[in-house]
């Protein structure tokens, strides 16, 4: 006669929460301690952290100054033109979200969820007016749309990039206007300031820092003593110096460089520096694309009959640019931070309004700990959903793993 | 006609050709941007009146410097005085890259801990250093940490003494006395002969088979010699230096103003994110193996860590440290922003004072390239060296 099989429960010591516990907080004595130390270090900190949040700080220098953060002192009357811009953006946001998934997708929830938070959060109505609110919320329904639109049949991926970089250009247009037209009216770019001007930065850096990086790659990789010199010795100088010096040199110097007729805007100066400096590094990255493009591709290029320049541009530049996206993104996110060294050289992005403008006001006399606590709040939610993203992107992309 | 090189092919097809006109037509288009450049500063130098050359350099200086390595005052020369701003930087630069190194070691190590509560912290504590800029952590540390302490006179004590206040921070340190010369002779000695006990007890060790401890050894030998010079010498060669709160400030002691204080913070704990992140990835980087089989040859955990993971992950390791000691270098020239006078806030005063932008500029790049040169070697040495050891 078969006896019931008699069934062990789990040991409790070795399973379920308890054995947890001990597996990853006490498994020896001196782990205990440690765990029950840090602990205790932990609570303290967080109590007083959070009490000086909750209770000890006053938040009303952010919320009365909310505009000043995010766009300077561009003219409210011409601030539609932002509104515009950014609804636009974030259409092709969803309709990139529809067509890609992935990276989008996260950009997509991250900048819907914040809006709605924002939209709904308990500030008086004199800080962010009915109108406000209705864009802010008009944003996540953009998303929608966008995604609805990219089931179209005439949305391919390529016309959505196109789409982007359109967008980049008359969004720059947008932002400066245009001389002598009345309903868009030239907004001096000393007026430009806040998170806008940080993100214009970044991204004008990036944009323009890559064809000159590609170029720059190249010519390092180049056959030619003449050209391969010539990059080393411009990509070695930018990386060798701070990015600081190279701001304050295109503050100073620069109009000493060009003829006495041509000056070049404050805004336009600094971009010039962050690209300089930007493109050496993306030269960099771009030629560990390159290196991990196999020497058979251009074999076989060469094999099927192709061109150097033709190996170059069909075989080599897609596959070396694809396994560098990742790097890319890392490099924006550092350029993302590095444009807040604008503010020494006098421009108010996102930190030069805070530490100018509102900390310059009498009346936020010492609110410095709310303010740079809140620069830091959202720098950090900015760059760490592009590290996620990133990360992200690179599981998808597969880059190391093949 | 046709233009044909003597192989029979079209010149615009020839290799040689088609090369070395590229080669010409970069370098042309360099050497007009570069004359372009020249003359327009040439041109400018002469309309406005101002001079390009060096001279100006033994000028006297005639401004102040707030804290300095070495003796200054305004009669010093610019020379001098763009000296005492490269010392600046190097002192920020050196204590900030051990002290990163050190945090972001312990941070990494923590990375990897198998304590869920360690692991977890560490991470958060880099996902938020490396992802706020760091000049909004400078901002943060100098105006709203430091500058906000208590007057000198309410100043916090912490057991040291250590006195804090919007003054800085002020500490209890060994001052050396008129015997310390000779006392570092002795120290010299002790190196000398720790080295030479290390390697007769490694020899009779690795000879014999038996254990002669030679680290201990040398450390014997190295205490023994500086405890009996500490005593030949006769007078004591360090004292105790207590500051003492004058009126306005303390006098004596180890003093470290606000400004390089809140630099420092901020260089170590920004910096360190980044090292602990390399450290977690070379650790990784050694297969679990490594450890397994140390353990199987009766190692302890900790002896297998220490000599058989470390010196393995420190191949991966050190070659993007030293990237980030460049990168802490360079960052020190946020100094400027708070007022710490290094070689970078100190050549854009000469600059004000002396009108000279552009040797001035030449002379801070050339300051940073150098270091950065400076790295560069070292990285290099140490990779031929790895890569001899390598099988």
């Amino acid at each position: 006669m078969a006896s019931t099989p008699e069934i062990v429960r789990p040991p409790i010591t070795s399973s379920g929460p308890i054995g947890w516990v001990r597996a990853n907080l006490m498994s020896t004595k001196y782990n205990t301690l440690l765990t029950v130390a840090v602990l205790a270090l932990l609570v303290w900190f967080l109590k007083s952290a959070l009490g000086w949040v909750f209770f000890g700080a006053d938040w009303s220098v952010v919320t009365s100054n909310l505009k000043l953060f995010l766009v300077g002192q561009y003219p409210s009357e011409e601030m539609w033109r932002i509104g515009v811009g950014v609804l636009f953006a974030t259409l092709l946001l969803g309709v990139s979200w529809g067509v890609w998934g992935g990276v989008p997708r996260t950009f997509g929830r991250v900048w819907a969820v914040g809006l709605v938070v924002l939209a709904f959060f308990p500030f008086s109505l004199d800080h962010l007016s009915i109108e406000s609110r209705i864009w802010i919320l008009a944003n996540p329904g953009m998303i929608g749309v966008g995604y609805l639109l990219s089931r179209a049949s005439f949305v391919q991926p390529r016309r959505v990039v196109i789409a982007w970089v359109v967008l980049f250009l008359v969004g720059i247009v947008l932002l400066r206007g245009i001389e002598g037209v009345s309903v868009l009216p030239k907004v001096s770019t000393t007026l430009w300031g806040g998170l806008m001007l940080t993100f214009v930065l970044a991204i004008v850096g990036i944009v323009a820092s890559f064809p000159l990086g590609v170029l720059l790659a190249l010519g390092r990789r180049s056959s030619l003593p003449a050209v391969k010199s010539l990059s080393v010795l411009y990509i070695e100088f930018f990386r060798g110096v701070p990015l600081i010096s190279l701001l304050f040199m295109t503050q100073i110097i620069l109009p000493l460089f060009l003829p006495e007729g041509l000056r070049l805007d404050r805004v336009l100066r600094a971009l010039l520096a962050i690209t300089l400096f930007s493109s050496a590094y993306m030269a960099e990255n771009v030629r560990g694309g390159f290196q991990a493009v196999p020497a058979g591709q251009v074999e076989a290029g060469k094999a099927l009959g192709l061109s150097g320049p033709h190996i170059m541009v069909f075989i080599v530049l897609p596959q070396a640019l694809r396994a560098v996206i990742p790097a890319i993104v890392g490099q924006f996110i550092s350029l993302f931070k590095d444009t807040s060294l604008v503010v020494i050289v006098g421009l108010l992005d996102f930190v030069g309004i805070g530490k100018s403008v509102v900390l310059g006001n009498v009346a936020w006399i010492g609110s410095q700990r709310e303010v740079y606590v809140f620069v830091a709040a959202v720098f950090w939610v900015c760059t760490y959903s592009m590290s996620y993203a990133s990360q992200k992107l690179e599981e998808r992309l597969g880059v190391g793993s093949r | 006609m046709r233009f044909l090189t003597f192989d029979g092919v079209p010149i615009w097809r020839d290799a040689r050709v088609i090369r070395a006109t590229a080669q010409i037509v970069s370098v042309v288009i360099v050497v007009i941007v570069v004359f372009f450049v020249a003359s327009n500063v040439l041109d400018a130098a002469d309309k406005r009146g101002f001079s390009l050359g060096f001279d100006f350099l033994g000028q006297e200086a005639g401004f102040p410097i707030a804290e300095s390595v070495i003796e200054y005052d305004e009669s010093n020369s610019f020379r001098y005085a763009f000296t005492v701003g490269v010392l600046n930087t190097l002192k920020v630069a050196l204590i900030g890259i051990v002290a990163a190194t050190v945090l972001g070691i312990i941070i990494g190590v923590a990375r990897v801990s198998s304590n869920w509560l360690i692991n977890r912290l560490a991470n958060v504590y880099i996902e938020t250093f490396r992802n706020i800029p760091l000049l909004v952590q400078l901002f943060f540390w100098y105006f709203s940490v430091f500058l906000v302490l208590p007057t000198v006179q309410d100043s916090i004590r912490w057991p040291g003494p250590i006195y804090l206040s919007n003054r800085g921070l002020v500490s209890v340190w060994a001052s050396p006395t008129s015997s310390f010369t000779p006392w570092l002779l002795f120290l010299l000695g002790g190196v000398l002969l720790a080295v030479a006990v290390t390697m007769t007890l490694a020899r009779y060790q690795s000879r014999t088979g038996r254990s002669t401890y030679p680290n201990i050894g040398a450390l014997a030998a190295f205490v023994v010699l500086a405890v009996a010079g500490w005593f030949l010498v006769g007078e004591s060669p360090l004292v105790k230096n207590v500051p003492e709160l004058e009126r306005f400030n303390y006098a004596g002691g180890l003093r470290f103003t606000p400004e390089f204080a809140a630099l420092l913070l901020g260089l170590v704990i920004y910096t360190a994110s980044f090292i602990s992140e390399i450290v977690r990835a070379g650790i990784q980087s050694v297969p679990r193996g490594q450890v397994e089989a140390a353990r199987a040859l009766g190692l302890s955990e900790l002896e297998a860590q220490w000599s058989v993971v470390f010196p393995q992950a420190l191949r991966v390791i050190v070659p993007p440290l030293i990237s980030q000691f460049l990168n802490l270098t360079k960052n020190s020239s946020l100094a400027i922003a708070i007022g710490y006078p290094d070689l970078f806030s100190i050549g854009r005063i000469m600059i004000n004072q002396a009108g000279r932008a552009v040797p001035i500029f030449l002379l801070i790049m050339g300051a940073y390239l150098v270091m950065s040169l400076t790295y560069a070697v070292i990285g290099n040495l140490y990779n031929r060296h790895m890569r001899l050891a390598e099988r």
